[in-house]
Parts: structure tokens; C-alpha cells; sequence
């Protein structure tokens, strides 16, 4: 090889990230993870299997936010349909299936994402941002005053399903065996997201956030992709809702307040959109804020953390996982 | 169903107070966005913080024009402040970190007013009570009085705008920023002056609302969502349409919570918007451009 | 102690300005000057960073390198508000007039400063609609009801209301029928005789090489010659070179 050729090989395999070093640092977590539940109290193991519902809430709000520069602020009904219709699934249908929870979740789920891609592909930027919010607002209402149906204020309760496989086996969840489906089916996301995002069509939605009129002009049928990418970040949003259902035996309206997708773009942003990790990360981060501040303040834990996420905007606006890769470039 | 005339009557002039209310909330966010670009998330924030200072002044003076005064001016400074602190450095940025900023301060200062002023409602007693005829109904002075005050101080802001010196320049500002620079107009002064207009107009509502439903920490979020929608119903920067829309959007509402819950008829505010952005997507009363 | 005076600083000096749109580098190191009540020209082809010059020296962008200084005074980060107070005015191309704000407000943007004397504002007003007498007449109307000339007369007036020590001309002529051109010609004229020092980028060679004392030409983001008027009044080869007329 001539010095040359060895030369610029020496520079790209420095420059580039390394592929190992990801599936290390990937491993390790999911060791870490794996081991969660047999070494934590009760209340810390629900609190890390929490943090997997809500970072895959994150992840599939990132896929709209991070790499198809479309601002949703309405995951929140996503999550919501996906939880409900769980729950509806878990009422209505005895024994109680898991699988037919899920598969109520994600139509359910699905519906809404359709419609909003709908008005995705008519709406730019801030309009389309505020008309999220609203349909959030629009479900948060049928479901908050459909009292027949939904429960209203005070939502629905279920038992969870076992995992089962009809006519083979059925074993009650443990809070284990819980744990480690939740870990199970975030981790399978995380791998199909990545995979996806780093594909041509992943390649496409960023071009369509750099700068959409040129990826139109190139030739793409920009509308196709922000469908594509709504529907998918539905349903993903919807998956964490049935997630959240199975986990913690309820559904209730306050999950599809508006509040809770901007505490989803809150988690975005303070991870660094656009790296699908980030979001998770920026998820646990929250959540632990919160649960450190609210021993001491109890409700008032959002005034700290408000201020922080609005600091965190001005000045690292690249987010946590953002600012830790700058530092590593160093 | 036949509903009484004298309901819908009374249900006409709610609507027109309840829009002269919104018009004056949402005056102040479409000026605040029409000059800086600013979606101001907070809004709804300011608007329950200035009914709040207007409760502990009425508690320490009895004097309701006072409390009204006081808010309107502590409020306005306290958008002064957040404007200097947190949007000057972001702009010029992508205006997704405005909308993200705004959030986060608008969280901060509802859990701030829970944390001072408790979860428990307050109330500002109305300045004066006793009811006109109206027909033959009986309707309320105050309400009245609360709709010309809203118009009486939104006129005021749009002669401001018209024909006062800087009025001109908050203009200018709005039309093209960088030339209003270019010719000394000190761009960053007027963007804080604007924003605490906007702030204390969003304070005076919430005073003047405040009689009608208790003060509490909640009720900015309703207003801020409203003000939104009657924003782009009428036309983003675009203030005769804000107003506009504002009464139409309250009356509409007005009139659907004679049928439903009105819990359920706020949704009426969220179809015309999701109508207005699909058929007329710059405004309800604005001509679409060509 | 010498017999000759020190030469004074002149009024507006650009060093080694580089300045970037994006990623995109415009300026690579620019260098001129303007003497008190100069005029000076600045030509060459489309996309050298004429325009790019002016907006940095008006502080409309922000230059990564290099030193603008005005009557020997640095300027270079200051934000253009603050440079229009200290006497730059600045008449950008296509002119940009407050197209929803009357002449008279259009005007009034930059005569209402402080510490202006209301009899001195008067005083502005009647010079300018004696060069300008068509805006005296359309003083109430929006400015985007003017012709493309009008709009041109308007933003020069404007930027006269802040009695600038320099003023920076953007294309002043493009697009104008021959007899607006006559007329920006003598405005030109005026300013100077005023004192009033001017730096015309310019597509209109002629015109410009009639109204300088000096000119400047540009080429790919640096200044690439540099010599009087007169001289370059007849030599056609380096006019050719650069400008490809």
C-alpha cells in the first residue's frame, strides 16, 4: 500500500466512529439493563422499566422532530390511543391477550397517525406544530368527557394479560419478566429505528430537514416520506402506550394532555434530537431531575427543571448527547 | 330541541365579551409575533400571573382599577426581563427555540404561581356589580364594562401603532427588521418594548377576567391554546383579523355550549382551525394571495 | 515638528475584510478606503462581493476576519443601528423601502432621532422634497404604490435623513429608465457638493467612472485594481479584463 493510500486510511478510521465501539458501549448498557431488576429495589425497577416506555415515546417522537425537522406536538395522542387501546382490548376480550392488546394499540394508534399525516403533508413548520397540539387536545377532550366509554376523568383499570402463546403456554408476568419484555421490545425498536434511519429512506428524511425544496427538487416525493415517517412514529408512539397499559394496569386521560408532548420534545431536545439515543437519554435524564428535586420540593420540581430545560436551550442547544460528542472531537 | 331565545341572547353577548377578552390576549401575541417571529408559549403564563398580582394588590388596597394598573405594569416588566434574558440571545436562531424556550419558561412560572399562591382558587371581586336590561333580559354591568375596556385599549394600541414616533418604528421593525436597523432604529430596545406591550396586555385580561371565573395556576393554559387558534384563524401578524376571529371563534363557542357540555365545546374552536388551515390557510379574513 | 500635515485618516477604511454567507466565502480579504466627501466607485461582475462589501462595512454582516474602521475609530462588530447613528447610511439594491409605511413615514424612520431640533427636521424635509419633488407630492401615499424610480428616490431621501457622513449606494440605477438615471446622476452630484462621501457599487460603468474621483474593481471576493477615474475614463483594455464590456 503506498504511504498515500496508507495515509488516508489512517485518517478514516480515526475520523469515522467506530462500529465497534458502539456495539460495545450498546452491550454493556443492555447487560446493565439485563441486571436491573434482580439488583434494584422494587421501586427503582420500575423506575428504569419507566424509563424504557417513556424513552421509546422518545425515540418515535425523535424520528419526526430529529430527522424530519417536523416539530410534533402531538405524541401525546399517540401515546394515549396506543394505551387505551390496550385497555379496550383488555376489557372487552376474556381472557385477557396480550397480543390482542397490542394489536389494538397500534390500529388504534395508527388511525390517529394517519390523520395527522394527513395534515402533515399540507402544513409547514410552526403551523403544523400548533396543529398537533391541537389534535392532542381534540382526543384529550373526546376521551376526557366520553365518561361511557373511556371512563372519563378518571380513565380505565385492567389486569394485566400473561405472556402467552394460545395453546402452547401462558406464565403471569413477573415484575421481572415484565421488566425484561419491556426491555425486549424497546430494544427491538431501538435496532429497527436505527436500521431505518440509516437507510436511503432514513438518508431522505434528513434531506427533507436540511432543506426540503432541494430534496423535492432532486426528485423525491417529499409528501410520500412525511407519511411514511408520521405513520411510523405513530405506531412506535403507540407500541410505548400499550407498553405503558400492560405496565401499570391503567389509562387515563392526563397521559393525552399536551402537556405530556411537550415533556416529549422537552426529552428531545435536552438529549440532542436526531441520534435516537439522545431522546432516551434525555428521557432518563428528566426523569431523574425529577424524581431528585421532587424529594425536595415535591410538586415544584418543575420550576428547577423548567429552568433548566430553558437554559439548556440557549446554551446547548445540540442537547446532552450533542455536547458529549463535541467534547470527544475534542 | 328548541332553545329559548333569551339564551341565545345572553349566549351572544358571553361570546361578545368572552372575544373582546381573547382579542385583547391575543392582540399581544400576534404583535409579539408579527415584529419578533416569537411564538410565545408563555403567553397564557403572563396572562394568569397578572390575574394573580391583581388579587394580592386588591387584597391590599380594595381598589380595583388600581389592581389593573399594577398588574399590567409589573407584568410588562417581567416580559421585559424574560425577553432580554432568554429570547435576545436566540434570535436570529431557528424559531423552533423560541417556541421550546417560551415552553420552558411558561412551565416555570405555572409551577411557580402554584408554589407561591396554592392550589386553591382566589378571587377578585368585581368592581361594581348590578345589571342593565338588555331587552328584556338582565345582563350584568361589568361584563360590558370588561368589553369596552378590552376594545378601548386595543384601539389604543392601534392608534399607538399608527401615529405615534414609535409606533413608526415598531412598525418599520415589523416590515423589514434589518432596514429598520439600518436606519438607527435601535432594534433589539424596540423587540423588549414590544414584547412587554404584549405582556402587559395578556395581564390586563387576565384582571378583567378575572371576576368572571377563579384565579388559579391552570388557567393560562386554556387561554394560550384559544389565543392560538384565533391567531391563525385571523391571520398570523395580522391584528384586525386576530380580533376578528376572537369574536367569532367565542361566539361560535358561546352558542355550542347551549347543546353540549362546555368542556365539549371548546373542540368548536379547534374545528374552525383545523378548517381555516386546510381551505384558508393565511386567515379566516384575510384574502388568500393569489 | 514636520511641515506637511500628517495625512488624515480617511473616513471609512476596510482591511483584509473576509466574510462568509453560511459556509459560503464571500469576501476573501478585502482592502479600500473613502476620504472625506469622496466618491468612489466600486465595479465588477455579478457575484464578486460588491453588494457583500457594503452590507459588511453597514454591519448588516458580521465579517471572521479583518478591521473596519470609521474616521479612524474601529467599527467592526458594532450592529447597524448603532453605525446608522454614527453617520453610515446605506441605500440597499432593490432598495427596500417600508413598502406598507407612507413616504412620509418612510422618511420619518430616519428623521426621527434624538437630539434633533424640530426646525433642523423641517429643514431635512424641505431640502429633500426640493431634490426630490415627486415625493413631496405622493408624501401620503404607502410607499409600495411608488414607481421602481419613485421607490429609488424614496430610499436615497431616507438615508439623506439620517445626514449621514457617507453613504452607501447599492446599484442605485438598475432597472431605472434613462431618465432616472440622469436624475440619480445628479443627486450624486448634489451629495458630493454637500461633502456628503459616497461608495457606489455600480453595473453602470460609464456613469460610474463620470461620478468617482476613485474606483475600485472587484473580482472573486478581493479588490483587484485600483486607480482613479480619469485614468481608467480611457483605458478600455482593463475595463475589458474585468468587467467583459
Amino acid at each position: 500500500m503506498s504511504p498515500d493510500a496508507a495515509a488516508v486510511a489512517t485518517v478514516r478510521a480515526v475520523a469515522r466512529p467506530s462500529a465497534l465501539g458502539f456495539w460495545v458501549g450498546f452491550a454493556i448498557v443492555l447487560a446493565a439493563l439485563i441486571a436491573a431488576p434482580l439488583v434494584l429495589p422494587e421501586f427503582w425497577r420500575r423506575f428504569v422499566t419507566e424509563i424504557l416506555i417513556w424513552g421509546l415515546l422518545a425515540m418515535s417522537s425523535d424520528i419526526l422532530i430529529g430527522y424530519t425537522g417536523m416539530v410534533s406536538f402531538g405524541h401525546s395522542a399517540f401515546f394515549g390511543l396506543g394505551m387505551y387501546g390496550a385497555a379496550a382490548a383488555l376489557l372487552s376480550v376474556k381472557p385477557p391477550n396480550l397480543w390482542l392488546a397490542l394489536l389494538y394499540g397500534l390500529v388504534a394508534a395508527a388511525a390517529v397517525a394517519a390523520f395527522v399525516a394527513y395534515f402533515s403533508t399540507r402544513l409547514r413548520d410552526i403551523y403544523f406544530s400548533i396543529t398537533t397540539l391541537v389534535f392532542s387536545q381534540i382526543f384529550y377532550v373526546i376521551i376526557f368527557t366520553w365518561t361511557a366509554v373511556t371512563g372519563g376523568e378518571n380513565g380505565l383499570t385492567f389486569s394485566r394479560p400473561p405472556l402467552a402463546v394460545p395453546g402452547l403456554f401462558s406464565i403471569p408476568f413477573t415484575p421481572e419478566t415484565l421488566h425484561w419484555f419491556v426491555l425486549a421490545v424497546v430494544t427491538a425498536s431501538y435496532l429497527i429505528l436505527r436500521r431505518i434511519m440509516r437507510s436511503p429512506f432514513g438518508m431522505v428524511l434528513q434531506g427533507i430537514r436540511e432543506n426540503e425544496p432541494r430534496t423535492r427538487a432532486i426528485g423525491y416525493h417529499v409528501e410520500r416520506y412525511k407519511i411514511v415517517s408520521v405513520m411510523l412514529s405513530g405506531c412506535f408512539a403507540g407500541l410505548a402506550g400499550v407498553l405503558y397499559a400492560v405496565q401499570n394496569k391503567f389509562a387515563a386521560p392526563d397521559f393525552v394532555f399536551f402537556l405530556i408532548s411537550g415533556e416529549v420534545v422537552i426529552w428531545n431536545v435536552m438529549g440532542g434530537i436526531g441520534t435516537l439515543v439522545g431522546p432516551v437519554v434525555g428521557a432518563a435524564f428528566f426523569l431523574l431531575l425529577r424524581e431528585m428535586f421532587s424529594r425536595f420540593l415535591t410538586e415544584y420540581y418543575l420550576i428547577p427543571v423548567g429552568i433548566i430545560f430553558t437554559a439548556m436551550v440557549i446554551f446547548v442547544p445540540q442537547g446532552l448527547i450533542g455536547f458529549l460528542r463535541r467534547k470527544l472531537n475534542q | 330541541m328548541t332553545i329559548p331565545v333569551d339564551q341565545i341572547l345572553i349566549q351572544t353577548l358571553n361570546g361578545i365579551v368572552t372575544g373582546m377578552i381573547l382579542a385583547l390576549v391575543a392582540s399581544g401575541l400576534t404583535l409579539i409575533f408579527g415584529i419578533m417571529d416569537v411564538v410565545n408559549f408563555a403567553h397564557g403564563e403572563l396572562f394568569m400571573l397578572g390575574a394573580y398580582v391583581g388579587t394580592t394588590t386588591m387584597v391590599m388596597s380594595g381598589n380595583f382599577w388600581l389592581s389593573l394598573v399594577v398588574a399590567t405594569m409589573t407584568i410588562a416588566l417581567l416580559g421585559a426581563a424574560i425577553q432580554v434574558t432568554t429570547l435576545r440571545p436566540l434570535l436570529g436562531r431557528d424559531p423552533l427555540t423560541t417556541i421550546l424556550a417560551t415552553f420552558g419558561i411558561s412551565l416555570v412560572l405555572q409551577n411557580y404561581a402554584l408554589w407561591q399562591y396554592g392550589p386553591v382558587p382566589r378571587k377578585i371581586l368585581e368592581p361594581f356589580t348590578g345589571h342593565f336590561n338588555f331587552f328584556y333580559l338582565e345582563y350584568p354591568w361589568y361584563r360590558l364594562v370588561i368589553a369596552l375596556l378590552s376594545a378601548a385599549i386595543i384601539t389604543a394600541l392601534y392608534l399607538f401603532l399608527k401615529f405615534g414616533t414609535y409606533g413608526v418604528w415598531i412598525r418599520a421593525t415589523t416590515q423589514d427588521r434589518i432596514m429598520a436597523a439600518a436606519m438607527g432604529i435601535p432594534v433589539p430596545a424596540v423587540h423588549t418594548i414590544v414584547f412587554a406591550i404584549g405582556s402587559g396586555m395578556a395581564a390586563a385580561s387576565g384582571v378583567l377576567f378575572g371576576p368572571l371565573i377563579g384565579v388559579n395556576h391552570a388557567m393560562g393554559l386554556d387561554w394560550v391554546l384559544k389565543a392560538f387558534i384565533v391567531v391563525v384563524v385571523g391571520g398570523m401578524g395580522n391584528l384586525g383579523g386576530s380580533i376578528l376571529a376572537s369574536i367569532f371563534v367565542s361566539l361560535l363557542e358561546a352558542y355550542a355550549s347551549l347543546v353540549v357540555s362546555p368542556a365539549q365545546a371548546v373542540i368548536v374552536s379547534f374545528v374552525a382551525l383545523i378548517l381555516t388551515l386546510l381551505f384558508r390557510p393565511t386567515g379566516l379574513f384575510v384574502p388568500t394571495p393569489k | 515638528m514636520s511641515a506637511t500635515p500628517a495625512r488624515t485618516a480617511p473616513l471609512v477604511a476596510v482591511e483584509g475584510i473576509h466574510t462568509y454567507y453560511g459556509k459560503s466565502h464571500i469576501l476573501h480579504g478585502v482592502s479600500l478606503e473613502v476620504k472625506t466627501g469622496e466618491v468612489v466607485g466600486l465595479l465588477g461582475r455579478n457575484g464578486v462581493g460588491k453588494s457583500t462589501t457594503l452590507k459588511t462595512i453597514m454591519g448588516l454582516v458580521h465579517p471572521t476576519e479583518g478591521v473596519i474602521q470609521l474616521e479612524g475609530r474601529p467599527i467592526t462588530r458594532l450592529p447597524a443601528y448603532r453605525l446608522a447613528k454614527l453617520g453610515i447610511g446605506y441605500v440597499p439594491e432593490d432598495r427596500r423601502i417600508f413598502r406598507l409605511l407612507t413616504v412620509m413615514e418612510n422618511l420619518r424612520t430616519g428623521l426621527d432621532r434624538h437630539g434633533v431640533a424640530e426646525s433642523r427636521k423641517r429643514e431635512l424635509l424641505d431640502k429633500v422634497f426640493q431634490y426630490f419633488p415627486v415625493l413631496a407630492e405622493r408624501r401620503n401615499q404607502a410607499g409600495g404604490t411608488l414607481s421602481g424610480g419613485e421607490q429609488q428616490m424614496l430610499a436615497i431621501a431616507r438615508a439623506m435623513m439620517l445626514e449621514p457622513k457617507i453613504i452607501l449606494l447599492d446599484e442605485p440605477t438598475e432597472g431605472l429608465m434613462p431618465r432616472m438615471v440622469s436624475q440619480i446622476r445628479e443627486i450624486v452630484g448634489a451629495l458630493h457638493a454637500e461633502g456628503v462621501a459616497i461608495l457606489l457599487v455600480e453595473q453602470n460603468v460609464p456613469l460610474t467612472l463620470e461620478a468617482s474621483q476613485r474606483v475600485y474593481i472587484m473580482e472573486k471576493g478581493v479588490v483587484r485594481h485600483h486607480a482613479p477615474a480619469s485614468d481608467l475614463r480611457h483605458d478600455d483594455a482593463v475595463i475589458h479584463q474585468y468587467l467583459g464590456v
